[in-house]
């Protein structure tokens, strides 16, 4: 078949690249900058390659996030960890075992991953506040694990009604409970579905900033707190936060690098799109 | 094989979810109501009724007007940013080119990091000062003689809300472009086969025959995006802080409740924003189900 479609295609290679190398410009910046030496950190030359390779920013703003780093990895993987396993059941019982209400209550749990947050926080301060969890990293997780919960749910959902009820109804036939026809047939061919989760609510979380400075106290900011707060002060030279920011961006970046495919289709979830 | 018990095992299971979202979603959404509809001011939580007042006060706010204006400029320069480029780049893309899954890779790379980040490096990149301290794209449009590009970013008066869009747009194109390619592929190509064996030429096959049957990703393109822009915060706080000429509802929000203490403002402002998503996701929604369901 006749692949091309345009004449002369390959002229589009100059729009294409023109725009990579614009879309690369900040990222260049940035781990450019990065390697500077001290010395040579003048805003006039935030172009020039670097003289020679050099860790002073990294190490320092590596010195000022490091505890918040920390914070963010210990908050991030438990709330990831959580949502994936929520989102997997929930999406199970909604594709596979509707009962009375379920066509109902999908759609509404679904309006929950689009809304305003600024529409639920003064309540959220509230609770967290009454039930005790105000201020650290536990309330942190459960509160991304809860407004995870629509879009986990859906994601589990859609892969789950792609598979034939056929395929069930046989170890139905045979029988097989719910839970494990869940357990032994379903779960085994969900790990794509769960590395799309994983992904997605890892990157999510991390890159959050509303909730984590709304619900935990400087102790316990995430890494993403930190460094808007490092960025918003006058001491800290921007050749350092340059180097921040792409610490704080490396780990989603290197997730995206190597799980490119999964981090999409966690995307198109979001725009309900698969 | 759905027998009553299961039914109700099913449910039971599914729960705890409902139960979560129910308290967190709605009846926080319920509670925020509620709060707008008090005279909470201060670090103790009041309920005293003063009906619609939050409400009448931000009519009437200029800093509230300033918001509208701002989240209407900003909409609309991201929206047609991020979707024209989107399409632009799908269109592309989708020519069967080498290297695609390169560029597409390079495109996308935004998504995966926070607006935090994209902020931090863009507030530099923005940098407003002239003359001998010029910096960031000034910088680089003055030695590539573009000297007409150097601007003076989102200080400029007015119209500064709109640079707040470019590196929005350049978050958020890769996922545009993404919508696109996913409705192109789903072009079958007989169609095109079809147009060019009747003589049609390729503008007008794109012109005549993919642009319309793209028209449902661009619904869809403007609704994800115009949803963002009304929520938009981490962004403008990371490149400009909270400064009154780019301030927006999510800021005032923000400001009016965590460092004024006015908890029923805050909330009003809240309500404001949800009402205004809404009307965009709501429709989305049940549209996005039913064509599932007829599917």
């Amino acid at each position: 078949m006749k692949k091309f479609r345009l004449r002369k295609k390959h002229l589009l290679y100059i729009p294409l690249v023109f725009l990579a190398i614009i879309w690369l410009l900040p990222l260049y910046v940035m781990v450019v900058t990065g390697f500077k030496g001290f010395e040579e950190i003048s805003l006039k030359t935030m172009w020039n390659l670097p003289a020679s390779i050099q860790f002073d920013n990294y190490l320092e703003a590596f010195g000022k996030l490091a505890p918040n780093l920390w914070n963010s990895i210990n908050m991030v993987i438990p709330a990831a960890i959580i949502s994936s396993i929520l989102g997997s059941l929930n999406g199970y019982l909604l594709s596979k075992w509707k009962f009375k209400g379920s066509d109902i209550i999908f759609p509404l749990i679904l309006f929950g991953m689009f809304i305003p947050y600024q529409a639920i926080l003064i309540p959220l301060v509230q609770f967290m506040k009454a039930v005790d969890l105000y201020g650290g990293l536990p309330g942190l997780v459960l509160t991304h694990v809860i407004y995870g919960i629509p879009i986990t749910t859906l994601t589990f959902r859609n892969y789950y009604a792609s598979i034939s009820n056929e395929l069930l109804e046989a170890a139905s036939v045979d029988g097989s409970s719910m839970l494990r026809t869940y357990w032994s047939i379903l779960l085994p061919i969900s790990i794509p579905s769960f590395a799309v989760v994983l992904i997605w609510q890892f990157t999510q979380a991390w890159n959050d900033f509303l909730f984590a400075v709304v619900v935990t106290k400087p102790e316990f900011w995430p890494i993403t707190v930190a460094l808007n707060n490092m960025a918003g002060s006058q001491i800290i030279a921007w050749n350092v936060q340059m180097a921040g920011a792409f610490i704080t961006a490396l780990p989603t970046l290197l997730l995206y690098l190597f799980l490119g495919r999964y981090f999409l289709r966690g995307m198109m979830a979001g725009a309900l799109k698969e | 094989m759905h027998n009553r018990r299961d039914k109700w095992l099913s449910f039971l299971l599914v729960s705890p979810s409902i139960i979560a979202v129910a308290i967190f979603v709605y009846g926080f959404i319920g509670w925020t109501i509620r709060v707008s509809l008090s005279g909470w001011k201060g670090l103790m939580p009041d309920y005293t009724f003063v009906g619609l007042k939050n409400y009448a006060t931000l009519l009437n706010d200029p800093r509230f007007q300033i918001d509208i204006r701002n989240t209407l400029i900003f909409t609309a320069v991201f929206l047609v940013g991020a979707v024209l480029l989107g399409l632009a780049l799908a269109i592309m893309l989708d020519q069967g080119l080498k290297g695609e899954a390169f560029f597409r890779g390079i495109f996308l790379f935004p998504m995966a990091i926070s607006y935090i980040v994209t902020g931090v490096v863009w507030r530099w990149l923005m940098n407003p000062a002239m003359g001998s301290r010029l910096s960031g794209f000034n910088l680089l449009f003055k030695s590539l003689g573009l000297d007409f590009l150097v601007n003076t970013w989102h200080t400029t008066p007015y119209w500064g809300i709109a640079f707040l869009a470019i590196p929005a747009i350049w978050q958020l194109s890769g996922y545009t472009m993404a919508m696109y390619l996913a409705g192109l592929r789903a072009i079958p190509d007989q169609l095109r086969e079809a147009a060019r064996v009747d003589g049609a030429s390729e503008w007008q096959i794109m012109r005549y025959i993919i642009l319309p049957l793209l028209t449902p990703v661009t619904l869809s393109a403007v609704i994800i995006i115009g949803h963002m822009s009304l929520k938009v915060f981490d962004l403008i706080v990371a490149v400009a802080g909270k400064q009154l000429p780019l301030d927006v509802p999510a800021i005032y929000m923000w400001q009016a409740t965590f460092d004024g203490n006015f908890y029923g403002l805050g909330a009003a402002i809240g309500v404001f924003l949800l009402i205004s998503v809404a009307i965009l996701i709501i429709p989305y929604i049940r549209f996005t189900l039913r064509s599932e369901e007829n599917s």
